[in-house]
């Protein structure tokens, strides 16, 4: 996409977040979104009546979910419709929203722009519902990001615990250690870049959803919610921790200047010349069909840590399903989601590639001894089990943080393209979203 | 001739026109500077500095074009494996294209054919409404003209991407989003296409024309028809390229607009495609998206081939004087 489209685009998701304020404002007290959502026996009783529900969802394994759904229950229709990818979909609901027509019955919400829509009250409450039977089917941090305060507003699709990706041929290669800790990945870097100049430990061009899983996983907790209360930290001990590393990094010009997804990439992920990806358990799917060529080549090991012998970890990624407030068949889009989420759609999706939040899927033998092929016949998913259940506890995001990510280019990104450091890039971070959420109501500290 | 190369054009620049084939109109005296030699249309003057910089123009314009259909003729770990600029591993030209018309159950000829509709009634719809409007306001006298030229002068200064959300609320109102006509509606107005009609039909209709139809009894429809609409021919071709090449490439609107994939025009399902690249657990497929966008920018080639004979004959109107 062109940095012009990308920029109308956060332009209009800004402007979709404000329009969604201010329509949470006016429907205040009036319609609630739990209050008639129904119970679990109506969802039952949906069901059965069936109906015709419309989802918007990206995850590519829910297609096969839908057809099994439809099989299970002939009287429902679910039309799947693909509005977009993260942030496209999002400034689409939230113009449908504002427009107060075309919403969705179902949208697949990632964890860190949950908050942000169920704060303004476009998700439905599912606890009464059912959903408040679901205490432990789910790992720990998918399950305590669809909670906000009192509600549930989502069931977790997948989680993203993180690990460390690996090109064992590159660093058995240049004979150089798999590192453990984070000190010990800054040494591999440079052993690595000194063996081979086009070699890059990683690429990191300034990625929201990677600074701060990497301040989660040290402990770091900048983003603090209560209510409409929010406090934001950009500059508390592990956000140091985090930007202290880092910086040595970007100084040394250790990192790789080529941003994530793009094609080139997938290039160097396949021709060795980016040696590890730090990111969240869904990545082999993507490694096995966008880099072919790394077969047999890549391994996984835990997340590097920030104190040695320490077992932390932290989420990268990952969405959820929500129904939306404005949705007319609430309990049977609930349905949808139980099956989906809870049910017997969970293993048609971990047989299509998607990496569970269910812990009953995550523990069975099936998942675990899954010898993969692409990864040289290493058991990956006892590492990655591992580290969901090993998340750091107690992180929140911001109730505004898409449009918190969609800036984080402009402050934060500064440090990998300028002069800038990292801890004052985080520090106009904060101020300006300081600002945002001052202006759109928050009471914000920092 | 060219012993003396002057530094000044020999011919007023009024008389120069922009193509080869027409010949100097004036009958005025060149005048002449420092020139002994006035150089015509039909023997230009060669500039080393021009030719080396309309070659850059060229190469640039073109190593995308290369690039694509290099790329294109690659399977995808030759696309990441090989360089980007010539051909590489097997050809897979053939076995690309009918992978993308088949993928996901062929919805890229649904995309084709929904471009096409986009196309056809949008930039067609805008051509006419253009005409019919440009014409009006360039041969006819009625209270608020002047009105009516500052709205569309002020129109060509806001671009449509300011426009689309304002739009999409209004459409959302009528109950018209997610169909075909929220695309289709917005590309029937073009501020900038009436314009260039206003003035090209003042330019190449001589109000005389008009009034001898008038006064042989002709009707004002019959006179638009078969009097004025073929002086207005080049004008046409070049509104319709405009309008044609905006609606094809038109992002922004659809992307507001439509949600539905089966009613995506081609840029928008092309980016579907490619994002499907940067999705948790979805399926990379590059050369689909590079063989998709080949396939995409075919028809645009094809319609300015056919139809750059008018349009030059059309940016040339005016240029000289009768």
């Amino acid at each position: 996409m062109s940095i012009r489209t990308t920029r109308a685009l956060r332009a209009v998701a800004a402007t979709g977040v404000v329009a969604l304020a201010l329509a949470a404002c006016s429907s205040g007290g009036g319609n609630d979104s739990g209050a008639d959502a129904g119970s679990a026996d109506d969802v039952a009783a949906a069901l059965e009546e069936g109906g015709s529900l419309t989802v918007w969802a990206w995850e590519p394994t829910l297609e096969q979910v839908v057809t099994d759904f439809e099989a299970e229950y002939p009287n429902v229709d679910v039309e799947l419709v693909n509005a977009g990818t993260g942030n496209d979909q999002y400034t689409a609901l939230q113009n449908a929203i504002a427009a107060g027509k075309g919403v969705p019955d179902v949208a697949q919400v990632e964890y860190y722009a949950l908050p942000q829509f169920a704060l303004s009250e476009a998700l439905a409450d599912l606890s009464s519902l059912g959903a408040d039977q679901l205490d432990g089917t789910f790992t720990p941090g998918p399950w305590n990001a669809v909670q906000q305060g009192e509600g549930i507003f989502g069931l977790p699709m997948d989680s993203g615990p993180m690990a460390l990706f690996y090109n064992e041929e590159l660093f058995t290669q240049h004979g150089v250690e798999v590192p453990t800790t984070w000190d010990g990945f800054v040494e591999a870097a440079r052993a690595l870049h000194a063996a081979d100049p086009s070699v890059y430990i990683t690429n990191d061009t300034g990625d929201a959803g990677f600074t701060t899983s990497l301040i989660w996983q040290a402990g770091g907790q900048p983003f603090q919610v209560d209510g409409t209360d929010v406090t934001i930290d950009l500059a508390d001990e592990g956000s140091t921790q985090f930007a202290e590393t880092w910086q040595t990094l970007i100084d040394e010009d250790l990192l790789a200047p080529v941003s994530s997804w793009s094609d080139e990439w997938y290039q160097g992920l396949g021709n060795g010349t980016i040696a590890t990806l730090a990111i969240g358990a869904w990545m082999p799917a993507n490694l096995e069909s966008g880099v072919p060529d790394g077969a047999g080549k890549w391994r996984v090991a835990p997340l590097p840590q920030w104190e040695e012998g320490a077992s932390a970890s932290s989420e990268n990624g990952g969405s959820a399903l929500s129904v939306t407030a404005a949705s007319s068949q609430q309990a049977l889009a609930y349905g949808f989601l139980e099956y989906a989420n809870a049910g017997d759609g969970v293993q048609a999706r971990v047989d299509g590639g998607a990496f569970p939040a269910t812990t009953a899927e995550l523990e069975s033998d099936e998942f675990q001894g899954y010898e993969s092929e692409y990864f040289g016949g290493q058991k990956i998913n006892e590492v990655l089990a591992q580290s969901a259940s090993d998340v750091v506890e107690g992180w929140s995001y911001l109730p505004f943080q898409v449009y918190a990510n969609s800036i984080f280019n402009d402050t934060v990104g500064q440090a990998y393209v300028s002069g800038t450091t990292l801890t004052d890039g985080l520090k106009a971070w904060q101020d300006a979203s300081v600002k945002y959420g001052t202006e759109q109501g928050f009471t914000v500290n920092e | 001739m060219t012993a003396t190369t002057p530094s000044t054009p020999a011919v007023p620049a009024g008389s120069r026109t922009m193509t080869g084939t027409t010949t100097r109109a004036t009958t005025r005296k060149p005048v002449r500077l420092r020139s002994r030699a006035p150089h015509s249309v039909a023997r230009p003057r060669r500039s080393v500095l021009m030719t080396v910089l309309t070659g850059i123009v060229l190469l640039y314009a073109l190593v995308p074009l290369f690039w694509l259909v290099v790329n294109a003729s690659k399977t995808q770990s030759s696309l990441f494996s090989s360089f980007g600029l010539w051909f590489s591993g097997d050809f897979a030209l053939f076995d690309n294209i009918a992978r993308t018309l088949t993928y996901d159950g062929g919805i890229f000829g649904r995309w084709f054919a929904n471009t096409l509709l986009y196309v056809v009634l949008g930039a067609g719809g805008a051509t006419f409404l253009a005409v019919l409007g440009g014409y009006a306001l360039a041969k006819f006298d009625f209270p608020g003209k002047r009105g009516v030229f500052a709205t569309v002068i002020g129109a060509v200064a806001v671009p449509g991407t300011a426009l689309a959300v304002p739009t999409f609320l209004m459409f959302s109102q009528m109950g018209l989003t997610n169909t075909p006509w929220a695309v289709i509606i917005p590309s029937l107005i073009s501020p900038f296409g009436l314009y260039l009609m206003w003035v090209f039909a003042a330019e190449s209709i001589p109000t005389e024309l008009l009034e001898a139809a008038r006064v042989d009894g002709s009707s004002e429809g019959r006179t638009f028809f078969q009097v004025s609409l073929p002086l207005l021919a080049p004008g046409i071709v070049t509104v319709l390229l405009f309008t044609m090449v905006a609606t094809w490439n038109n992002y922004f609107l659809p992307l507001i607009m439509l949600k539905d994939p089966d009613w995506y025009p081609l840029t928008l399902g092309l980016n579907a495609w490619n994002a499907q690249a940067a999705t948790a657990g979805g399926e990379a497929i590059f050369d689909l998206v590079i063989t998709g966008s080949l396939l995409t920018i075919l028809p645009l080639v094809a319609a300015f081939l056919l139809l750059q004979r008018y349009w030059q004959s059309g940016l040339a109107a005016g240029s000289v004087k009768e």
